[in-house]
């Protein structure tokens, strides 16, 4: 098992710094998720981690070892491809078993090592197949069978179930959380499917351009995201963005209005604002309640959408300043299109943001 | 109905055209090979006609005997199958182990040099034919007598200057390229070695390409003639092209070049048809998909 500590990493392509800086700390036996946009250099950073690229500056430790120039083979790491890149021209067994073949393991423990993994995954009757002969799911179990195989102490995977239909994504989701809870070992994974993030994480790194924005539990960059681009990009349907006005500021709240929001005070946790700033303020979808009576509500608009899910209702409105909003009612009411409609909200759920800028950290 | 037609003309065509092409290219043999089993004087009568490509008249194998007797045909033969095969072996080797190293080994200048060597398929042999025959008379060779100053008249004078090419090489590069990366970075993180790379993981999976270089090397070597014309002399080492000279001479003995020709030429392409099967096999079923 083992601790991974990055500090000040930078990767350069050409004149391209598409990592700029990153320390993370990642406890021994921890499940971390690096989340962002396409782009962002997630699979670059992990990566440069299984030592697959060269690391341009700073420091990555492995248990303490400063690792950046070792060979892949001597980090105690294993990776599992979004391709799976299981070789096409061995049978399973030959593919679990390559590792131990390479580290000439005697065979009878290699063959009780390639059962065993076979037998977590459930693919024993599987192992004198051919690649071709297998579907994507138990292609992607045979890759993470051979990391399973050679035990090491963290492994690595980069966005394992996209090439999966929506169900067996599901599955091999739970089961992967199963494989971390049984394995115990360090765990870094690269998605951005964001549910995957939110269920498997122990903690989440969201990174934008190749700068971390946010480390934390699932719940907290939920409930504090450390600015907008994270509180827009964790959370489905993402957080609605209403353009306010700041009327009067005390030390850590605001009052704010706009035409279609009735002024109401709001925890002012990210940036500092002053009066006459225009903001934004960050309300989740499932945080707006709709009112029945007109005038109670504080934000007003009119329905332009509605979807029904089963579970919620989903509706989109126009702000009178119009502004797209979107809200998930979890009751059965039905809503018509068309209608003028009003919603309440706990302004301790609200959140404020600078209008300034992408909303992002930047260097 | 009117389309079930308009297949079957189709069809039809196809089948024409092909038959055509086939016919153009069987002829040149049937009349090599038919030729070698007529005695001189009807050869020549035939040649006018369609007779050219029948067994008729005077049928025998008096010209194969004559021409064993002419030439060491079989010394020829194994010179020639010696030379091509260590040189296709080689050239296999070679190429597919600097192709793995331009293609998945980060040095500095491998896009400068693969240029370079990419730039060297437009110097036709015949331009540096000279040159090379002038540098091999001073090479020394160290072999089983000792030291040797100059290495003409030699088997290996015949096969190390083709033991690596630039097209067998680009052909390599190609193939190796359009293999997914993820197949090495995978093996690389589960602890094999860069050869280790190179034997369990891309050359299983080379099959096709291997079969294409390995074509086109043996019909270059074996078709070899300025080369081997110029630095060997003895019937010792003679490849086989070299020794259709053997027929050439004042009155040339026609049915005896055509059994020559028959000789060393049917075995060739009959080893072709079986080759080119197991290379259309071996793309079926190497499958490289994700
Ligand atoms: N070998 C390379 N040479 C030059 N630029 C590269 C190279 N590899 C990646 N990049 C660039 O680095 C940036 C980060 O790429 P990376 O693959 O890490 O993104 P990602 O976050 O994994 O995206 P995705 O979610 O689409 O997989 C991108 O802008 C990409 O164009
Ligand atoms: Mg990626």
């Amino acid at each position: 098992m083992a601790t991974l500590s990055m500090s000040g990493l930078t990767k350069r392509f050409g004149d391209i710094e598409v990592i700029r800086g990153v320390d993370i700390d990642i406890a021994d036996g921890e499940f971390v998720v690096f989340v962002g946009p396409s782009g962002c250099g997630k699979s670059t950073l992990l990566r440069m981690i299984a030592g697959l690229e060269d690391i341009s500056g700073g420091e990555l430790r492995i248990d303490d070892h400063l690792v950046n120039d070792m060979q892949p083979r001597d980090r105690g790491i294993a990776m599992v491809f979004q391709t799976y890149a299981i070789f096409p021209h061995m049978s399973v067994r030959e593919n679990l078993g390559f590792g131990l073949t390479i580290a000439k393991v005697p065979k009878a423990e290699k063959e009780q090592r390639v059962m065993q993994a076979a037998r977590i995954l459930q693919m024993e009757h599987l192992l004198d197949r051919r690649p071709s002969q297998l579907s994507g799911g138990q292609r992607q179990r045979v890759a993470i069978g051979r990391a399973i195989v050679r035990e090491p102490s963290v492994f690595l995977f980069d966005e394992p179930l996209s090439n999966l239909d929506a169900a067996l994504r599901m599955d091999m989701r739970m089961e992967i959380g199963k494989l971390h809870e049984q394995l115990g070992a360090t765990m870094i994974y690269v998605t951005h499917d964001q549910v995957e993030a939110m269920t498997l994480a122990d903690r989440i790194v969201v990174i934008k351009d190749g700068i971390v924005q946010q480390v934390g539990a699932p719940m907290e960059l939920y409930h504090q995201p450390a600015n907008r681009f994270v509180a827009g990009f964790i959370g489905s349907p993402s957080m609605n963005f209403l353009p306010v006005e700041v009327q009067s500021v005390d030390h850590d709240s605001a009052l704010v209005a706009s035409t279609s929001l009735d002024a109401v005070r709001v925890p002012m946790r990210v940036e500092p604002l002053k009066s006459g700033d225009q903001a934004l303020l960050g309300l989740r979808p499932q945080y707006l309640v709709p009112t029945n009576e007109q005038d109670a509500g504080q934000l007003h608009g009119t329905l332009s959408l509605v979807e029904r899910l089963g579970s919620e209702t989903v509706v989109d409105v126009n702000t009178r300043e119009n502004t797209r909003l979107v809200a998930a009612i979890a009751d059965d009411r039905t809503f018509e299109t068309g209608t003028e409609i009003a919603f309440t909200f706990d302004p301790n759920r609200a959140h404020l943001f600078s209008a300034a800028g992408d909303g992002a950290l930047n260097k | 109905m009117i389309s079930h037609d308009n297949h079957g003309l189709r069809l039809a065509v196809r089948y024409a055209v092909l038959v055509l092409v086939a016919i153009i290219f069987v002829f040149p043999l049937l009349f090599m090979v038919m030729s070698s089993l007529k005695p001189d004087h009807q050869l020549l009568v035939d040649t006018g006609s369609l007779r050219a490509f029948l067994p008729v008249g005077d049928i025998s194998f008096d010209n194969y005997a004559a021409a064993f007797q002419r030439a060491p045909i079989s010394t020829f033969v194994i010179n020639s199958v010696i030379v091509t095969g260590v040189t296709v072996m080689l050239s296999l080797a070679i190429c597919s182990l600097s192709a793995f190293s331009f293609v998945f080994l980060r040095w500095s200048g491998r896009n400068l040099l693969l240029s370079i060597l990419l730039a060297t398929l437009i110097v036709p042999f015949e331009t540096i034919a000279i040159p090379l025959l002038l540098l091999v008379s001073k090479l020394p060779w160290l072999g089983l007598d000792g030291l040797e100053q100059g290495w003409l008249n030699s088997y290996h004078v015949q096969i190390l200057p083709f033991a690596a090419d630039a097209l067998t090489i680009f052909l390599f590069v190609q193939y190796f390229k359009d293999l997914p990366s993820e197949l090495v970075e995978a093996a690389r993180v589960e602890g094999a070695s860069w050869f280790q790379i190179y034997l369990k993981i891309i050359m299983p999976l080379a099959g096709p390409v291997v079969a294409t270089a390995a074509i086109l090397r043996f019909l270059f070597m074996y078709n070899q003639y300025l080369w081997p014309l110029m630095v060997v002399q003895s019937d010792e080492y003679r490849p086989v092209m070299v020794g259709l000279q053997y027929f050439f001479q004042l009155d040339t003995p026609w049915g005896e070049v055509m059994a020559y020709l028959s000789l060393i030429t049917i075995p060739v392409l009959g080893f072709y048809l079986m080759l080119q099967r197991a290379f259309i096999a071996s793309i079926a079923s190497t499958g490289v998909k994700g």
